[in-house]
């Protein structure tokens, strides 16, 4: 038989696997009444013309079908989007004074987005808040102010007044007092500050092994400590959301989502995120091995450090002494998420934060980072 | 993390266009540590390449130093190991695990299998569309394996697969597993499942995992991972009836007004006619919006805003569905339920009970029975303390708008929130409204008295209750009243103080104007019956004719005449008002009994002698009466 018949034949059914969903070996069994009729004939194998003309009037049938069934497809994508949706509705509908903690990276990136989505044609009801630690790449700052505006959302941006006055930094003062005081101290100031009884966070679930159990609502006390006996249970998509006066939520819309999930979407919807997480040519010194760079002239430069112009970017985005580069090719977004999954590392490897001894992630959360 | 798929390295376009693609599941997993749990979830995380060297190289020093499989990879470890890290007594211990293959995207839902399981296996299985339960080959079906299993199918979870583990260590022995699935299948019947896949497994070697054994040539289903992948949880939904919980009402500026929600069930088109609970307003669908722009459909799951072709009233808390499916409403339920706290349930004490997207007071009127997960029997009991199973009826101090749990999850769920602490302390499952507060109005039909009692569940009628002064005609009616009301009736008493005040002020007790008198309650009592009502009248009515004139007024069966039959002597006797010593006295003319007449009744439906019978009695007897004509539909015991 006409081999170019059977190859168009496999093609088409392939299709159909991947757009209904359903494996090859069910479709094989839809079509040829044989869950491995379609690997032989792939493979070389030949049917006769009538079993042909029978499958090819079963394939197309089936392809209508599913034209029609598409509109009401959901990917795995629009599942997770409709969720986030939801949650974040829920805190707009029930919260006195939500905000969402804007972090400039791509999860915020991708939270920002679906808050776009989720109140449209209205304007999501609630501000944007930064805390600054004032040693964000320059970049990080110039976006972050660019898309506020084009969103039309009002920006809080708060940097801690008493860090700033002893003049804190990482390269004075190690990263992890620099990070208590000018990240999760100048985070409590500001949520009571503004007195926010909702703060939406961009953390997900398979990020850090800590965070697994985590809840998609979690709750702080006054002092905005997490504390494990005082989570409450969270069944269907059913959130308790009250709070006493001084206490508050985290909410964490985007907890199902995967790294790859988040690059993938970002991809979909083409959605802005700051040039930093795609490779090109940068000053960078090397120090403990790791690439920091020359982001403004803060950055001490000892006598063995180099300054070199490397092909590098950015797996996660923070202060910038606190963030290795990686060397990298990756000029486009494809380019960055081909890189990612043949990677070999976890993603928060990159994160000077977490090599700090006695400063684990969980120890952190407590506190009132994320 | 080194995916096998070529088109990573060759076509990365390609590979995310395909990965786009991808559907999604939710699972849970049931079993304790023993039956291989931790490895199976391992497993299907390192076969689907969802570890990163980093964390393997981890796992393979782990595994020397403290894993309990020689040589090999201790897969547990890398479950075991993420738990471990937040053993710091977090109450609902669940842990949430992803992977994904071409076909799918899973989400996990690892709950522990020892104590506490009730609480973090009901969360777990709250998002669950499958549940694996595990079973040692080596044990069979045990306590826990049922406990799991109630718990699965009290919420709901309608696909079970039991993973029938440790396969190796009775060399794959088919009779072993089919004496396994048919117990299984046995015990399971009553719970509700609509499929149950039994697998031969070995978690360890990855024996029908994710790759078929050959251990096992005896078995011809699918792998684990295969029946995952394909596993159809989405079709029964998308044929429900069509529901959006208004969650938000999306008011940009005056010229938008619409309804953002999750469908939770069905399909809704533009043009479609809706209704919406519990207000029973109507329109059309005008548009569906979203970001991405306009749809012409929308379907379970799918996170909308409607907008309607007429202006009418919707707020948070209101489910719109389609005109000839709505939902029911109702204050009153009752329910499974799952208490979650510490402190035990308070049945009378108020709490807030919430839905998806409507928040309204309740409390517990009467606890039942407890569920023995165990044996599955019913315990009268007082209270439920925490992890306990019981049926309860609920009481709400507003209606809502609902579905039976196990026609929907979505609007049949709710949690129930304690007022000081604003803890999460019980969770439910709504089983049926005891009042059924039925809404009527999804068919177009006009609204008329059939389409009103119908919505009242009962049949209207007329009581007319008829004797001397101080027969005792109105303590009677009162306490009938109040009994229907108790059966959650509909009901209206008329008598001489409601009426002789306001609409017959007018009239005086001459003989003309008694029969006016009558002939205006007639009509009253007819409207009232129109409306659905159970209705009581109590007068003297001393004649037949007008006695005559009001049952004609109503249908054929609708009117009861009760005499209510107290002999002249008693009643002057009695004489509770003094109104027979005034007229005795000449002071009240036309007074029947004394200078005017009574005719009594000839056929009374319902004749009641006070000498030999209470009021109580007489109240008891008369609500019989109308059980036993089938007034009141739906009456239960």
């Amino acid at each position: 038989m006409n081999m170019t018949l059977i190859s168009d034949f496999v093609t088409r059914a392939e299709a159909l696997a991947i757009s209904s969903g359903q494996s090859l070996s069910t479709i094989s069994r839809k079509l040829l009444n044989d869950g491995k009729g379609l690997s032989r004939l792939k493979e070389g194998g030949q049917c006769t013309l009538k079993t042909m003309d029978e499958a090819l009037a079963k394939l197309e049938a089936l392809e209508i079908e599913l034209s029609g069934e598409a509109k009401l497809r959901m990917t795995h994508l629009d599942r997770l989007e409709a969720e986030a949706i939801h949650i974040m509705r829920e805190v707009a509908a029930q919260c006195e004074n939500p905000v969402m903690l804007y972090s400039v990276g791509k999860d915020s990136s991708v939270m920002l987005h679906l808050a776009e989505k989720a109140f449209f044609p209205s304007r999501p009801p609630f501000p944007l808040m930064h805390v600054d630690t004032t040693w964000k790449f320059k970049e990080m700052i110039a976006f972050r102010d660019r898309r506020a505006k084009e969103v039309g959302m009002e920006l809080i941006v708060h940097s801690n007044p008493d860090g700033i006055r002893d003049g804190v930094g990482p390269f004075t003062h190690g990263s992890a007092v620099h990070t208590d005081i000018m990240k999760t101290q100048g985070l409590k100031q500001a949520l009571d500050k503004y007195k926010f009884d909702a703060a939406f966070g961009g953390a997900r679930r398979d990020e850090e092994k800590s965070r697994a159990k985590e809840r998609i609502f979690s709750f702080r006390s006054e002092n905005h400590r997490w504390d494990a006996k005082n989570q409450r249970p969270e069944l269907w998509n059913i959130y308790n959301t009250r709070v006493k006066k001084g206490e508050s939520m985290r909410v964490f819309p985007i907890s199902n989502w995967t790294e790859l999930d988040i690059w993938q979407y970002i991809y979909k919807e083409n959605i802005q995120i700051p040039d930093l997480y795609l490779s090109k040519k940068r000053p960078v010194v090397e120090k403990d091995g790791v690439l920091i760079l020359v982001d403004d002239d803060r950055m001490p430069i000892g006598p063995d450090d180099v300054i070199e112009e490397k092909m590098v970017r950015f797996r996660t985005l923070g202060c910038y002494p606190l963030t290795g580069a990686v060397e990298s090719e990756a000029v486009t977004l494809p380019d960055v998420i081909q890189e990612m999954l043949l990677t070999t590392t976890s993603e928060r490897q990159g994160r000077v934060i977490d090599s700090d001894a006695g400063a684990s992630m969980e120890q952190k959360k407590e506190e009132g980072y994320f | 993390m080194a995916h096998l798929d070529d088109l990573i390295a060759t076509d990365i376009l390609g590979y995310l266009k395909a990965q786009e693609e991808k559907s999604f599941l939710r699972f849970i997993t049931c079993g304790s540590v023993d039956d291989g749990k931790s490895t199976l979830i391992g497993r299907l995380l390192y076969d689907s390449k969802l570890i990163y060297e980093d964390q393997l190289a981890t796992i393979e020093k782990d595994s020397k130093k403290s894993g309990t499989q020689g040589d090999k990879i201790d897969l547990a470890l890398l479950v075991d190991g993420l738990a471990a890290e937040r053993e710091q007594g977090i109450t609902i211990d669940v842990a949430y695990r992803f992977f994904s293959t071409d076909k799918r995207k899973f989400i996990v839902a690892d709950t522990p299998g020892h104590v506490q399981y009730t609480r973090n296996m009901a969360t777990g299985a709250s998002t669950a569309d499958v549940a694996v339960l595990l079973i040692d080959a080596r044990y069979g079906v045990q306590e826990q394996t049922r406990r799991h299993a109630f718990i699965v199918s009290l919420l709901g979870v309608k696909h079970v697969v039991v993973a029938i583990n440790k396969m190796d260590l009775n060399g794959f022995d088919q009779s072993i597993y089919n004496d396994i699935e048919v117990d299984f299948r046995e015990f399971s019947r009553d719970l509700g499942f609509t499929d149950i896949t039994c697998i031969p497994m070995s978690a360890l070697d990855g024996d029908n995992v994710t790759i078929r054994s050959d251990n096992s040539d005896w078995y011809k289903g699918p792998t684990l991972l295969e029946y995952l992948e394909v596993v159809d949880v989405d079709k029964a939904a998308l044929d429900a009836p069509f529901r959006l919980p208004v969650q938000w009402v999306n008011r940009p500026n005056l010229d938008f007004r619409g309804f953002s929600g999750t469908v939770a069930s069905g399909t809704v088109e533009v043009g479609d006619e809706i209704i919406v609970i519990p207000s029973g307003k109507r329109s059309t669908v005008k548009e569906i919006v979203t970001f991405d722009g306009n749809r012409d459909i929308a379907r379970e799951d799918m996170a909308v805003t409607l907008t309607l072709n007429d202006e009418i009233d919707i707020s948070r808390g209101d489910i719109i569905c389609k005109k000839d499916t709505p939902a029911e409403q109702a204050d009153q339920f009752q329910a499974h339920m799952l208490w979650m706290s510490e402190n035990e349930m308070f049945p009378g004490r108020q709490y807030l009970l919430k839905t998806g997207n409507k928040t309204v007071p309740a409390s517990v009127m009467k606890l039942k029975h407890r569920i023995d997960i165990n044996d599955f029997s019913e315990v009268a009991v007082d209270t439920l303390a925490l992890n306990e199973v019981g049926v309860a009826t609920l009481s709400l101090s507003a209606p809502i708008a609902f579905d039976a749990y196990n026609d929907n999850r979505n609007t049949g769920s709710f949690i129930l929130i304690d007022r000081q602490t604003n803890e999460t302390v019980g969770v439910g499952m709504l089983d049926f409204a005891l009042r059924r507060a039925k809404n009527v109005v999804w068919q177009d039909l006009d609204v008329n008295k059939a389409v009103r009692s119908e919505q009242k569940n009962q049949k209207p009628a007329l009581l007319w209750f008829t004797g001397l002064s101080g027969s005792g005609k109105s303590t009677i009616a009162n306490l009938v009243e109040k009994r229907l009301l108790d059966l959650g009736r509909h009901t209206y008493t008329l008598d001489g103080d409601n009426v002789r005040h306001g609409l017959n002020r007018d009239l005086n007790f001459s003989k003309a104007d008694r029969v006016e008198n009558i002939r205006r309650i007639g009509e009253v009592a007819r409207l009232m019956v129109d409306a659905g009502l159970i209705t009581m009248a109590s007068f003297i009515s001393p004649y037949r004719a007008e006695r005559r004139m009001a049952r004609d007024l109503l249908e054929e069966g609708e009117f009861i005449e009760v005499f209510v039959n107290t002999p002249l002597e008693v009643a002057e006797a009695r004489d509770v008002k003094g109104l027979y010593a005034k007229a005795r006295a000449g002071e009240i003319k036309n007074f029947t009994g004394i200078d005017s007449e009574y005719q009594a009744p000839e056929n009374a439906e319902i004749t009641v002698d006070t000498v030999k019978m209470s009021a109580d009695e007489a109240a008891e007897m008369i609500v019989t009466y109308l059980k036993d004509k089938g007034f009141m539909s739906g009456y239960e015991g």
